[in-house]
């Protein structure tokens, strides 16, 4: 076998392994279904509550219910793979990764899949339970269009997850503190219970540069005829199809440059030096 | 089981470094780890690195399993430069380092030892296979469905000494492998390590440790390592035999006074070290013959203090350490 497919083999390989603690997770601790289900519903129905109290027209809960679930996978990327580095270094995980002939990218992405497992579940679950009991509706002609946007989206978001991940290990000790840092910036920036077009063009602008936010928006526009435009749906899935290989381009770098900083000043990926 | 040493016309080297140091540079110190340190490890060989806590033992390890760039000389392990080509490198060897507790608590150990056997790209049915092979070996059959999080230190320390051997490493680095364990489990670990080399007398084990009795026992040869720099190198025979011609006396004293400063100052005192066990201090002396005994106890005698026991003894490891660095290890490790 040449280099190339053996190199292949080994990422798939490392994909599979490395998602395998994730899928074992889910079924041996069942505490999942009530943390990742029952408190997702219940932060996404008092947003929707707030909509009902101001007699926001029924498009608005459609927004609120399609946030909660693509929070789902934004909380996946932020915990999953930007923070896991950090704790992986800290039980001497993350240097036996180092040492062995796989990559990190790989290992990252099988933290992802991983855990996509629970995150799809619960993503489902809001969207589900939330349209069925606020009685959002949704137009069929944007099913198919919106799942594509969702991959495209997803893939964008994973490769930022992997840009993370060495981000966390540069600036942080902490992961949890930083994990938590962005996780309510971005939950606004990205206008998981608002149109886009509320944010205005400057900051909506910048706040493009997260996936989630061009990707959610154009989902809904395809999905809740109606919805206030920020961009048009082409235009909002091209800039999140051209994000997936800059992500990637920046991730790859990333790891990379993070790999080499830390064989030079000894830290980073080992807990001590 | 014993191991048959390696030939000595082995030529072939498992490692060798030229010239090797790491200085670590914070705002505020500079700190030499490791200084010009040359080593000629030949395949087969179960090599120890000894020396006390903070001699850079683990920085040479670090840099030899290419987790750390050196900042001067040269590195090869298994013919691989570590700085420029250990992407080759890293599927030939493996680490298992003491009070290790990488992995993930949720898994089983052999679900565990799986998915690192996937990191180094080991097809599932035979990385199957070889895992029950060593967990049985190492007596962790009965415990291979256990969840990692209910192992006792021993049992994970087992476990890991299989993720180390079940790649089938050319070079296999032990990071003190028994720190903090039960003699029983040491001893398993000890047992295995020298069965699996004796497999393929071509592996090659560099093992690190502050525990002199285990060097001496395992190691074909050592390197005693203080403040970054080899001291000496040899057989645990040969540097034995570096104090073989002097008197060693182990001196029992009742508490009271310090008085190994002034044990150092008799004339005739190569040198001493001592440590407290039981509430009694133990010295251990090395005279250069037995009349310079009269000179200790009168000096004992003088302080006050109680002799409650003395006898001549045959060296170690440990009083060579202590001729050679002038202090035991302990105190070096407290400096």
């Amino acid at each position: 076998m040449n280099d190339r497919a053996e190199g292949a083999r080994l990422f798939l390989k490392t994909i599979v392994a490395r998602a395998y603690p994730r899928v074992v997770a889910a079924n041996r601790q069942k505490s999942w279904v009530f943390f990742d289900l029952a408190f997702p519903l219940v932060g996404t129905f008092a947003m929707v509550f707030v909509y009902e109290g101001l007699h926001a027209p029924k498009q608005f809960l459609g927004f609120v219910v399609m946030g909660g679930a693509m929070l789902a996978f934004w909380q996946n990327v932020l915990w999953s793979m930007g923070a896991q580095f950090s704790w992986d270094r800290d039980n001497g995980t993350l240097e036996l990764y180092a040492i062995s002939p796989t990559t990190f990218e790989g290992v990252l992405l099988g933290m992802a899949v991983g855990a996509m497992f629970t995150t799809t579940i619960r993503g489902a679950a809001v969207l589900l339970i939330g349209s069925l009991l606020f009685g959002v509706s949704y137009s069929l002609s944007g099913i198919l269009p919106a799942a594509g946007i969702f991959l495209l989206t997803l893939a964008a978001l994973y490769c930022l997850g992997m840009l993370l991940a060495s981000l966390f290990l540069f600036y942080s000790r902490e992961a949890w503190h930083l994990s938590n840092a962005l996780q309510e910036p971005v939950n606004f920036l990205s206008g998981l219970y608002f149109p886009v077009k509320a944010l205005g063009a400057y900051v909506g602008g910048a706040a493009s540069l997260i996936p989630l936010t061009l990707g959610l928006d154009a989902m809904r526009q395809v999905l809740l005829p109606g919805t206030p435009r920020f961009l048009s749906p082409g235009l909002e899935t091209l800039a999140v199809a051209a994000q997936i290989p800059l992500f990637a381009f920046l991730a790859y770098s990333s790891l990379r440059f993070m790999e080499a900083r830390a064989r030079r000043e000894g830290k980073l990926i080992s807990k001590w030096s | 089981m014993p191991r048959t040493s390696p030939s000595s016309d082995s030529s072939r080297l498992a490692v060798e470094t030229v010239g090797l140091g790491r200085v670590y540079k914070t705002r505020s110190e500079t700190v030499t780890a490791l200084d010009s340190v040359d080593l000629k490890i030949r395949e087969g060989e179960l090599f120890g690195v000894l020396g006390p806590n903070g001699a850079g033992k683990t920085t040479l390890i670090k840099i030899l399993v290419t987790l750390l760039l050196p900042t001067s000389g040269t590195a090869r392990v298994d013919g691989f430069d570590v700085v420029t080509e250990y992407r080759r490198l890293r599927p030939r060897i493996s680490i298992v380092s003491g009070g290790e507790n990488a992995g993930y608590g949720i898994l089983k150990v052999r679900e565990q030892l799986w998915m690192f056997s996937q990191f180094y790209g080991m097809p599932s049915g035979p990385a199957r296979a070889r895992i029950d092979e060593l967990l049985e070996r190492l007596g962790l059959a009965d415990v291979a469905n256990r969840q990692i999080s209910g192992l006792s230190s021993g049992m994970r320390q087992k476990m890991n000494l299989v993720r180390g051997l079940m790649t089938d490493p050319r070079v296999l680095f032990l990071d003190e492998p028994t720190v903090a364990l039960d003699v029983g489990a040491a001893r398993d670990l000890r047992q295995e390590v020298g069965r699996w080399m004796e497999e393929d007398p071509t592996r090659t084990v560099i093992l690190t440790t502050h525990y002199m009795q285990e060097a001496d026992d395992l190691c074909d040869r050592i390197a005693i390592v203080n403040k970054g720099r080899i001291v000496i190198e040899g057989t645990p025979h040969s540097l034995k035999a570096e104090v073989q011609r002097d008197v060693v006396v182990d001196l029992q004293l009742e508490p009271g006074t310090p008085l190994l400063d002034r044990l150092r100052e008799v004339e005739g005192v190569g040198a001493a070290s001592v440590r407290e066990e039981d509430g009694i201090d133990r010295f251990s002396l090395l005279l250069v013959d037995d009349g310079v005994l009269t000179n200790v106890i009168s000096t004992v005698e003088r302080s006050g203090r109680r002799v409650a026991g003395l006898a001549k003894r045959q060296p170690t490891l440990e009083d060579a350490f202590v001729k050679l660095v002038g202090r035991s290890m302990s105190e070096e490790e407290a400096n």
